[in-house]
Formats: structure tokens, C-alpha cells, sequence
């Protein structure tokens, strides 16, 4: 089943995903909510307007595949999955708890809709590739989105994985980078400066294109292309996001990395997102 | 027996690869650029369909795999023990063994048998290693035929699988006819005196120890414990109920390998002695494979004088 929303209707459903999101985390009291909301335009995207996937057959052979190599923003992914039918939306308020399909870093075993196992850093582009490349052997069409972190690319299996996608010719592959430029102890430029990411996917032999990851108009526009170029290139979307986007005591602010709201926090944030749909 | 005909079990996962890849097209090899070390040369040049390499990138190698078998295809990860356990273990871990997946991580170069290339190149630890990680099945054969009937049983296995294959030559022990499970030991003789538990290169000492101490009046029982994960904790409470001495050999750490494990059962029951002949935790050097051995007491004699001794 394949959705192909308008960026109106993409924005107002990223908005609803941002939501759960919040609630998620709140009602766990535990999780990730600065990165999930940098990296929900690009999850919305792909699960509302490229991916063809079953939710009523989450293996089917020949789905679109969704590789979240930062895999501690799975909130995100859990929502989009939720709200396109692969579970019921009541099990969001299970996420983080004990016997929950939610684990607290996605576990394909666990959870339909999950296509790899993610958690450590570094490890989902390279299986994404795997992914990739078989639809290759196959002679399949399949397409393969992976998100990855700014801070993620410190690791060097991310440009292992590179060199892989580029020799294989995996243009089915679109990587999106979700530049927000904080990781977990900083910005990237005191943890590890990552100078110019898009001239290194590009000198990895990527097409790279550059865009506001948090506006979808821009975000649609770049994908749009990206899945069309069937040139034997791999993809990359560098997007240059805010960690927290939308709820405004977040935004930008290195310790909404791994903390969870407060009762107050979260209806603020809640309000601050309801205002956020456009008509 | 006959130890005449010396083969490395690599040649055994060489050979049978190329047999299964020609059955099975999600068959697959995936290369770290030292394939022709691991024998996968005939594998590339009669398959190339089914032939990927990676690059010296092991991390990534084991990545691309466990991608490779969420779409159905069974790939065998193909480098050397030390690599394929220490460089890749944390991705074997998160993205094989946590999620299950249909991944073969075949290693050449297991225990010191490469010898001549030193420390660096001789893996020491890697069982003990990969016995640690839940889901993983851990396989080391002892000739070039239980290698090329392992394989094909790891292949047929629908599991992550960590073999171990030898560098140097080691003799054959096995025909063509014999059959071998994973997680069932062979035994190579009955006695009731002492058992010995060997695996890999190590299992031809034991059956030597074992003809020794026969002319003495001592009667071994020699099993050949291939997998050391599932182990085959039947035969070995057997020993330790019907014998209750024990020695194990390994080309391997006397720590958390093949030694531990029976350890931990003879423990558990509360009964039974344990002599635990391998790697003295110690690092190796260059130096012919014997000799390696032989410096940390991996030999006939210490076999025979450590049964006595039980």
C-alpha cells in the first residue's frame, strides 16, 4: 500500500507523528525526544509518500525497507508505523516497558514494520546496504531509506558502508543525514567537527543533495529526484535540522538528547504542536 | 590411524562452498580481501553472480550480510578467526545474533595455526568469544572432510553459525562417509578410564594420546567436540558419570573455550576432575605451528602424562 500524500497533508500528518512522539516518551518517562522530532520529516515522508509497504504483510519480499541507523529516535518510526497500520496505536503507550514490542532501540523480532535491529551507532547503513544490494542480485525494485545521525557518522562502518553502496552501484539506496549538529555530550563542532558531510558523501561517490530537513516543501522536492535517479549512484540527503523542531523549549538544546518531559512539559509541548497544522 | 594425508580445513570450506553455491543461488560469499587465504578463490571465479567483496572493511562486511539475509539470502562472511570475532563482534552481536539472522561468519586462520605470521594473525580467543553471545551456534572442525560436512550443515541451518577452519595443514581422520551434527560430538573411541575431549586440529593428539595410553593399559574415550556451542552436554555428563576424568585439548585459550565449557558442567554436577590442556593465556609469536603448540603443552605427551596423572 502505497501513500502518496501532498506536502500540506504531509506536514499536518508529520505533526500528528510529533505528537505520539512526545506522548510516547512522556508516558515512558524514558526515551529520545530531541532527535525523533529532527528526523520526523524525513520518517514521514518515506512512510506517507515513497514506501510501498503491507502493514497487514510487514515482510512481504517485496516492500520498500526503512533502516533507522539512529536508532535511539525509533519514537518516531514506532508513530509512523502506528498510524499506518502495522499495530494498533494503543501500543505506543507501551514503549520502553517491560514484554513491550517497542524495545527502547528498534528490534525487528519484536516489532512489525521493524526491517533491521538498530541500536549501536554506526551499524544500520551497512545493513541497509545488504538490503540494497539484494534487491540488486534479485533483479528486484524494492528501495532502501536509511536515516542516519551527524554524530552517527563519527563511526567509521558508516563510511565503510559508503564505499559498498557506491562499488554496487546501489542507486535503490537513499540515505538521509539528519544534520541537527548536537550529539549527546555537545554540538558536533566540540565533539567532533564534521566539517562539510555533504562534500564527504559526495567524495564517497554519492549524489548528494542539500535541503532544510524540517521543511517538507524542500524535504519532497530533493526526495522527489532522489528516487527518480536511477543513474547507479547512491543517494544522500545531508538535512540541515534542529533537534527538538516544534516544541520550542527543546529546539536546539543538547540536553532534550535523552530526557524525558514532565507533566507540565509535556502539556506545553503538546499545545505548541497543536498550533502547528496548517490548513 | 592413518595420518599420512595433511590438509587445512580451509580447503574443506573452499570446496564445499562451491558445492552448495551451485545448489542454492541465495548462497553467497561475501569477501574482506582475503579470499584467496580462505580459499574462496574457486567460489569467485565459478559463481561470480553470488561473489561480493567488500573491502578491508570487516564492520561493514558483516553489516552488508546481516542486510543480505533479512531478504532471504544466506551469506557466508568469509575472513580470518581474529578478524572475523574481534573486529566484527560487536555487529556480529547487534545485527546476527540479536535479530537471529541467516549469517555464516566462516573463519580461516583459527588457533595459532598461522603460525608463522604471529600474534597478531593467531586467534586465541575467538570461541570463547563468540560462546558468549546468545543465538550463536560455534563450530570447529577437525579435518578437511568434517569441514566440508559442517559447512554444509551450518548452511542447511537456518541460524548465525561462527565455523572455524585451520591455515595449516592438518592430517585427514575422517572419509567421506562419515556424518557429523552440530551440537553432537563424534566419538572416535570408547574406554573407561578417561575421557579425552578434543576439538579442531587438536582432535588427531587426542586419538594418538588415546592409541598411547592404550599400550599402557589405559583405556580412553576420545570425543570429537566440534561445536562447542550448542556443546553436546549429554556426551559430556556421560564422561563425567561413567569416567569422571577428563582432559580437554584445544587449539584455543584454556579460558572460556572448549575447557571452560566442560568446566562449567563437571562443576554443576558436582563431581568429575577436569585437566584442561590448550593456550596458556599468553600471546604466540612466529614460529612453526608445533612448536606454538608444543609451548603451551598441546602435545601427545602432555595428553598422555596429564591422563595419567587424572
Amino acid at each position: 500500500m502505497k501513500e502518496t500524500l501532498s506536502v500540506r497533508d504531509l506536514q499536518n500528518t508529520c505533526v500528528d507523528l510529533k505528537k505520539h512522539v512526545i506522548s510516547m516518551i512522556y508516558k515512558a518517562q524514558s526515551g529520545h525526544p530531541g532527535g525523533s522530532l529532527s528526523v520526523a520529516d524525513f520518517v514521514t515522508a518515506c512512510y506517507f509518500r515513497y514506501m510501498n509497504v503491507r502493514p497487514e504483510e510487514p515482510r512481504w519480499a517485496d516492500r520498500d525497507r526503512f533502516v533507522l541507523s539512529k536508532g535511539h529516535v525509533c519514537p518516531a518510526q514506532y508513530a509512523a508505523l502506528a498510524m499506518k497500520g502495522f499495530f494498533p496505536m494503543e501500543v505506543l503507550d507501551t514503549l520502553r516497558k517491560e514484554g513491550s514490542p517497542l524495545q527502547g532501540h528498534p528490534s525487528m523480532n519484536k516489532c512489525p514494520g521493524i526491517d533491521i535491529s538498530t541500536g549501536s551507532l554506526g551499524q544500520g547503513l551497512a545493513c541497509a546496504v545488504g538490503m540494497a544490494l539484494a534487491a540488486k542480485l534479485d533483479g528486484k525494485d524494492y528501495r532502501v531509506f536509511s536515516a542516519v545521525g551527524d554524530g552517527e557518522c563519527n563511526e567509521g562502518e558508516i563510511w565503510e558502508a559508503c564505499g559498498t553502496a557506491y562499488k554496487y552501484k546501489l542507486d535503490n539506496l537513499i540515505v538521509f543525514v539528519d544534520w541537527n549538529n548536537l550529539q549527546l555530550d555537545g554540538t558536533c563542532e566540540e565533539i567532533m567537527p564534521p566539517i562539510d558531510l555533504a562534500a564527504k558523501f559526495r567524495a564517497f561517490g554519492f549524489e548528494v543533495y542539500e535541503c532544510d530537513g524540517n521543511d517538507m516543501a524542500q524535504l519532497v522536492e530533493v526526495m522527489d529526484k532522489a528516487v527518480a535517479a536511477k543513474n547507479g549512484l547512491p543517494k544522500c540527503i545531508v538535512g540541515k535540522t534542529v533537534k527538538g523542531k516544534g516544541v520550542s523549549y527543546m529546539e536546539n538544546v543538547c540536553g532534550w538528547h535523552g530526557t524525558a518531559p514532565n507533566e507540565e512539559q509535556y502539556k506545553q509541548a503538546m499545545a505548541e504542536l497543536e498550533t502547528q497544522y496548517v490548513k | 590411524m592413518n595420518f599420512e594425508k595433511k590438509v587445512p580445513t580451509r580447503d574443506g570450506f573452499g570446496d564445499e562452498i562451491v558445492a552448495l553455491g551451485k545448489e542454492n543461488k541465495n548462497i553467497l560469499v561475501v569477501d574482506a580481501d582475503i579470499g584467496k587465504s580462505c580459499k574462496t578463490g574457486a567460489f569467485r571465479k565459478e559463481l561470480p553472480e553470488q561473489y561480493l567483496n567488500v573491502g578491508i572493511a570487516e564492520q561493514n562486511c558483516a553489516g552488508v550480510a546481516a542486510g543480505l539475509a533479512t531478504c532471504g539470502k544466506i551469506p557466508f562472511v568469509v575472513t580470518y578467526a581474529a578478524f572475523g570475532s574481534m573486529r566484527m563482534c560487536e555487529m556480529i552481536r547487534q545485527e546476527i545474533a540479536y535479530p537471529h539472522l541467516n549469517v555464516k561468519i566462516a573463519c580461516s586462520h583459527g588457533g595459532v595455526t598461522p603460525a608463522n605470521d604471529g600474534a597478531s594473525h593467531q586467534a586465541i580467543e575467538d570461541m570463547g568469544i563468540l560462546r558468549t553471545i546468545p543465538n550463536m551456534t560455534v563450530v570447529m572442525p577437525a579435518d578437511y572432510w568434517s569441514a566440508r560436512k559442517l559447512v554444509r550443515a551450518a548452511a542447511e541451518l537456518d541460524a548465525p553459525v561462527y565455523l572455524r577452519f585451520t591455515r595449516d595443514a592438518i592430517p585427514v581422520i575422517y572419509g567421506e562417509d562419515d556424518s557429523f551434527e552440530i551440537g553432537k560430538a563424534k566419538q572416535l573411541r570408547d574406554g573407561k578410564d578417561v575421557a579425552i575431549i578434543a576439538n579442531g586440529d587438536t582432535v588427531r593428539l587426542a586419538i594418538e594420546a588415546a592409541e598411547q595410553l592404550a599400550e599402557m593399559g589405559i583405556e580412553a574415550r576420545v570425543l570429537d567436540m566440534h561445536t562447542i556451542k550448542p556443546l553436546d552436554e549429554a556426551a559430556v555428563k556421560a564422561c563425567i558419570e561413567e569416567i569422571g576424568k577428563i582432559v580437554t585439548v584445544e587449539d584455543h585459550n584454556i579460558l572460556n573455550g572448549l575447557g571452560s565449557a566442560v568446566c562449567e558442567l563437571a562443576a554443576e554436577a558436582g563431581r568429575g576432575k577436569v585437566k584442561r590442556i590448550g593456550i596458556q593465556d599468553q600471546f604466540g609469536q612466529s614460529a612453526p605451528y608445533e612448536r606454538l603448540l608444543a609451548m603451551n603443552g598441546v602435545t601427545v605427551e602432555n595428553i598422555v602424562a596429564q591422563a595419567k596423572a587424572l
